[in-house]
């Protein structure tokens, strides 16, 4: 056994789970924790920690996955501009199949729109050096860990001279949005845990308001189960004591401060706006939109026609991904919405909720 | 979407770089991460080195899980392993047994 192996090792997590089990026990009530990041949902689904945890504890995936939370209207947005025959949209692909109001990139792109899929930003802008005649635009969304490679790729295109590289500003900002499910009384959560790769970015000292101003712990857990469980132990133990605090249990890559460069290039191009949340409606401060001086690279600044957005009938993503309901209390669930053949954006996605409990916990209960 | 992979800095040209794991190597951006060294182990994401593994930290999480399996190695486990030989590498939790 490597030491690696460690984090994944069965002893370990029969260990942890035992002593979960023991501190279960001094809890004054069944509890409901949440974490945010589609990386955690898709760990704990495929380690199946769930069905180990004692009943006392109930853990749910919240907004984490970046490509559920992003609003219908983005997506109608991006094709209306891919209508146009001299433009070409970049994604990521965990996007190309979510459903739009009247379609998705999939079938907009079956149907003639211009539409790649990329791995990184760095793609899209080598794709708009080589067209000069098209216009490229990326569909930036993602968190504060993905934000920052979006704004390097601006900084690039500034530098270069790229001018036919814009992107769909979508980005969000995960702390506005912890804020708002922290005084959701619908949601009635006990504590967090936060998001390993977005805190290598944020650092993991922004997080203090939820002990500091909603008495609720939080913990920057890493994606091993090891990892995972000895967050979630913290957590118990913390609600068990009734003393909220923040703990990094992921310094390994995690700091106090997190990625300065990071933040100041975020800092450069963009600033804190207000933006939708599917399932959570509008959050302040949420989202990042360009700064004045990047209008130029906003494939936003002009204005198009849009469709009302309208979200597929019977769909309860939005349930989902405020941690109202579990994937499976969803009529659509592994019925009219598998993975195969999607009806709302968590099911697409491998990080989204409803993906990981059909992959992983379905066959469980 | 925010996964993120570490791998090892094994060679740098201004603020590009290649990293490895398992035999696989991948060219990548430095730019947010100018003061990596070769040798470092980064954390990958979309093809930005977006933080280096901190290797003393890393040290001290695996002796405190080395030390926890030690000690139940020591201590025995609170209850009998299944000798059913039916391949389980985990038992069912139990309750009550604090």
């Amino acid at each position: 056994m490597t030491k690696d192996h460690l984090f994944q090792d069965a002893r370990i997590v029969r260990i942890l789970i035992e002593r979960l089990q023991a501190a279960a026990l001094r809890l004054p009530r069944r509890i409901t924790l949440m974490e945010v990041c589609g990386t955690h949902t898709h760990a704990i689904g495929a380690a199946g920690l769930r069905r180990l945890l004692p009943e006392e504890i109930r853990l749910v995936s919240g907004p984490g996955c970046p490509v559920c939370v992003t609003p219908v209207g983005y997506l109608d947005h991006a094709e209306a501009l891919a209508a146009d025959p001299d433009t070409v949209l970049c994604t990521f692909g965990d996007l190309y199949r979510v459903p739009s109001s009247r379609s998705s990139l999939e079938a907009a792109a079956a149907a003639g729109a211009r539409v790649r899929i990329v791995y990184a930003a760095d793609d899209a802008l080598e794709f708009a050096r080589e067209h000069p005649g098209l216009r490229v635009v990326f569909l930036a969304i993602g968190f504060e860990t993905t934000a920052p490679t979006i704004a390097a790729a601006l900084a690039k295109a500034e530098d270069a001279g790229i001018p036919n590289f814009q992107i769909l500003p979508g980005n969000k900002r995960v702390a506005p949005a912890l804020a708002a499910l922290a005084t959701d009384p619908a949601a009635r959560l006990d504590g967090f845990l936060l998001p390993g790769h977005v805190s290598v970015i944020t650092g993991s000292r922004c997080y203090a308001f939820l002990s500091e101003q909603h008495r609720l712990p939080a913990v920057v857990a890493g994606f091993t189960a090891a990892d995972i469980l000895r967050a979630v132990l913290a957590l118990v133990e913390m609600v068990a004591a009734g003393r909220p605090a923040l703990l990094n249990l992921y310094g390994r890559v995690v700091t106090e401060q997190g990625n300065r460069i990071a933040q100041e290039l975020i800092e450069r191009f963009f600033e804190p706006a207000d933006a939708v949340w599917r399932g959570l409606g509008n959050i302040p401060g949420s989202g990042l939109a360009l700064r004045a001086p990047w209008t130029g690279r906003n494939a936003a600044a002009s204005p198009v026609e849009l469709p009302p957005p309208s979200e597929p009938p019977g769909c309860r993503c939005g349930e989902v991904l405020a941690g109202r309901m579990d994937p499976p209390e969803c009529p659509l669930f592994a019925r009219a919405c598998t993975p195969d053949s999607p009806v709302g954006a968590c099911m697409v996605s491998s990080e989204g909720s409803c993906a990981a409990w059909y992959r992983h916990e379905r066959r469980a209960r | 979407m925010c996964l993120a992979i570490p791998m090892k800095l094994i060679a740098r040209q201004g603020s590009s770089g290649v990293v490895e794991l398992e035999g696989v190597r991948r060219s990548i951006s430095l730019a947010l991460m100018p003061e990596a060294r070769t040798g470092d182990h980064l954390l990958i994401h979309a093809g930005y080195a977006i933080g280096a593994v901190d290797e003393k930290e890393a040290a001290e999480t695996i002796r405190l899980l080395q030390e926890m399996a030690e000690a139940e190695q020591r201590d025995g486990p609170p209850g009998p392993e299944p000798q059913d030989g039916g391949g389980r590498a985990r038992r069912p939790p139990e309750r009550n047994q604090a």
